[in-house]
């Protein structure tokens, strides 16, 4: 790709948008999105906390009518109008522009965060042939590792354990953005893809064979029927998917505008959200099973050694290395798993923001790639690897998922449904070109099904984190931070769109996509 | 194991893979449309 070429040279050509060089390619980086550190240190526990073997039917319920068909959305706007999040958008309709650069803003401050935990799990696959955290992984983690501060702040005392294995992170991700589509992030995704698959399939092995393994698989998958008649689990499966599978800010709008034109669509989805959710189970046997050992090493039951998140990988798994047989292996295949699954999804979060940036500004690939990359790199490097890193990304994460993903996802479905009315012009070009087919089921999942679900979790979050000041932090650290951010988010996502488009930008100046649109209505007039 | 979480365990293997694999082979069944992009798409007849 020589892209670049064309960069800021008024008058030039503009450049062709890359494409994936194959369908396999695209699906590889779509389930590479997908899979990310919730499907292993998120989904089993949900799994567990909400019926254990009587969530899957919450679970593959709340997939097919809420997931996939958000899931299509995504590829349908941005397969039908090729382009960035916020491109897309904006030929859908100009008022919907606001949408994309909302969902370029959330993957702006997902990366500064996300980028951080794969560091520590960089650093993790190390520990675990020296066993740095000796017999406290707890305290080892979060003092003398992270060096956590006492109390919730912006500081800048920098911890080197983190900075440099992020340091290390960033450059590795910038070249990957900067090679861009083709022999960038599909080569990226299909190397470590197929290697996280590999490694992860060992890891679940070598946990089963423990001792104690089936009574941590008893206590995932034993069913507890009654929690079907539990609204919160209902809400727990449709809260999980929609993060599982990477929907609604911008990741599948942004993949799917690179697919060449005759593509078929669900077909595609099809295959990248079962994936997705086989290795959510897979995680789910491989994590049990190491838990339950835990708990026999402990003499404890399961339920007093399950956790989820930073616990499960950073303490309870730090643990299960010490005591269990060729641990430092089961080591470096479970945080090698963290790093790859994280790199993966965090490059898919990138291409969001260099897309957009290369349309509107009109630049080339290398150029976007580098200033995006280095900036956001910057930031996560100025404001994570500090004493106080670990509140900003706890509250940067919790609100980015509840009011940005979750809140932008319901108003992007609300306009998009109700306000516009697009679902059948959308479901017309998913149709046209997919194998299969869902037509009017799809419109009343996106419209109501989706929207309920999402109001849902919306109101619940609100609820929650207004009654009480999140995680007791201080009530300026959490304004400005959580509530602060995630409002600034909206602002800036009005101004972005009042920013006129370059002259050169992609809105005004697309020839390719200016023929497609010409030979769509010629075969409509047909 | 117990007899019911093995159950609830090869029904979530069967149904999740076993999508997984409906939906491969859906795609296998439909070979890709290669290099169809917008100049070399011909208009069907």
């Amino acid at each position: 790709m020589s892209n670049a070429a064309a960069a800021g040279s008024p008058g030039a050509a503009p450049a062709k948008r890359e494409t994936f060089s194959s369908r396999k390619l695209f699906i590889l980086s779509a389930i590479g999105s997908a899979v990310g550190l919730g499907n292993i240190w998120r989904f089993p526990y949900i799994a567990y906390d909400n019926g254990g073997g009587a969530f899957l039917i919450p679970y593959l319920v709340a997939l097919l009518t809420a997931g996939i068909p958000l899931l299509f959305l995504d590829y349908a706007v941005g397969h039908k109008f090729r382009g960035s999040a916020p491109l897309a958008y904006r030929r859908l309709h100009r008022v919907a522009e606001p949408l994309g650069w909302w969902q370029v803003l959330i993957c702006f401050v997902i990366a500064t965060y996300y980028a951080v935990i794969i560091a520590w799990s960089l650093m993790y696959t190390i520990f675990s042939f020296t066993e740095a955290w000796g017999d406290d992984a707890e305290g080892y983690f979060f003092g003398s590792f992270l060096k956590v501060a006492e109390a919730p702040g912006i500081g800048f005392n920098y911890v080197p354990s983190v900075f440099f294995p992020l340091l290390l992170i960033w450059i590795a991700v910038i070249i990957i953005m900067v090679a861009g589509i083709r022999k960038g992030i599909s080569r990226a995704n299909s190397i470590l893809l197929p290697l996280l698959v590999v490694m992860f399939v060992l890891l679940v092995v070598q946990s089963l064979f423990l001792p104690g393994a089936a009574e941590g698989l008893n206590a995932f998958f034993t069913p507890d029927w009654s929690a079907l008649a539990d609204p919160s689990v209902w809400a727990a499966a449709y809260g999980h998917i929609f993060f599982s599978l990477s929907v609604g800010y911008g990741i599948m709008v942004t993949y799917s505008s690179y697919l060449k034109r005759r593509t078929d669509l669900t077909g595609s989805g099809m295959v990248v959200a079962f994936a997705n959710s086989g290795f959510e189970i897979l995680a789910g046997i491989g994590v049990f099973a190491a838990l339950g050992f835990m708990a026999q090493a402990a003499g404890a039951g399961v339920n007093d050694v399950v956790t989820q998140g930073i616990g499960l990988a950073f303490v309870a798994f730090p643990t299960i290395v010490s005591q269990a047989p060729f641990g430092a292996l089961m080591g470096v295949l479970f945080f090698g798993s963290l790093v790859f699954a994280g790199v993966t999804s965090l490059i898919s979060v990138l291409e969001v923001i260099v897309a957009a940036v290369q349309d509107k500004l009109g630049w080339g690939r290398i150029k976007a790639s580098l200033v995006v990359s280095v900036l956001v790199g910057a930031v996560s490097l100025a404001l994570f690897p500090t004493a106080t890193g670990l509140y900003l990304l706890d509250t940067s994460d919790a609100f980015v998922n509840s009011f940005g993903i979750t809140l932008g996802a319901l108003v992007t479905v609300v306009v998009l449904a109700w306000f516009l009315r697009k679902l059948p012009l959308l479901s017309a070009h998913l149709n046209g070109i997919s194998t299969i087919k869902m037509r009017r089921t799809w419109m009343v999942l996106v419209a109501g099904v989706v929207p309920l679900a999402l109001i849902y979790m919306v109101s619940n979050e609100f609820i929650s984190k207004i009654s009480t000041t999140y995680e007791g932090y201080p009530e300026w650290f959490v304004g400005l931070f959580g509530w602060g951010m995630a409002g600034g988010l909206v602002v800036l996502a009005l101004v972005l769109t009042f920013i006129p488009w370059s002259r050169t930008s992609k809105a005004h100046l697309d020839p390719e996509y200016q023929s497609i649109m010409d030979e769509e209505e010629a075969e409509t007039a047909r | 194991m117990t007899p019911i979480a093995i159950t609830m365990m090869i029904i979530a293997i069967l149904t999740v893979w076993g999508g997984l694999a409906l939906a491969l082979l859906n795609l296998q069944r439909h070979p890709e449309d290669e290099g169809a992009l917008p100049e070399e798409h011909a208009p069907e007849l």
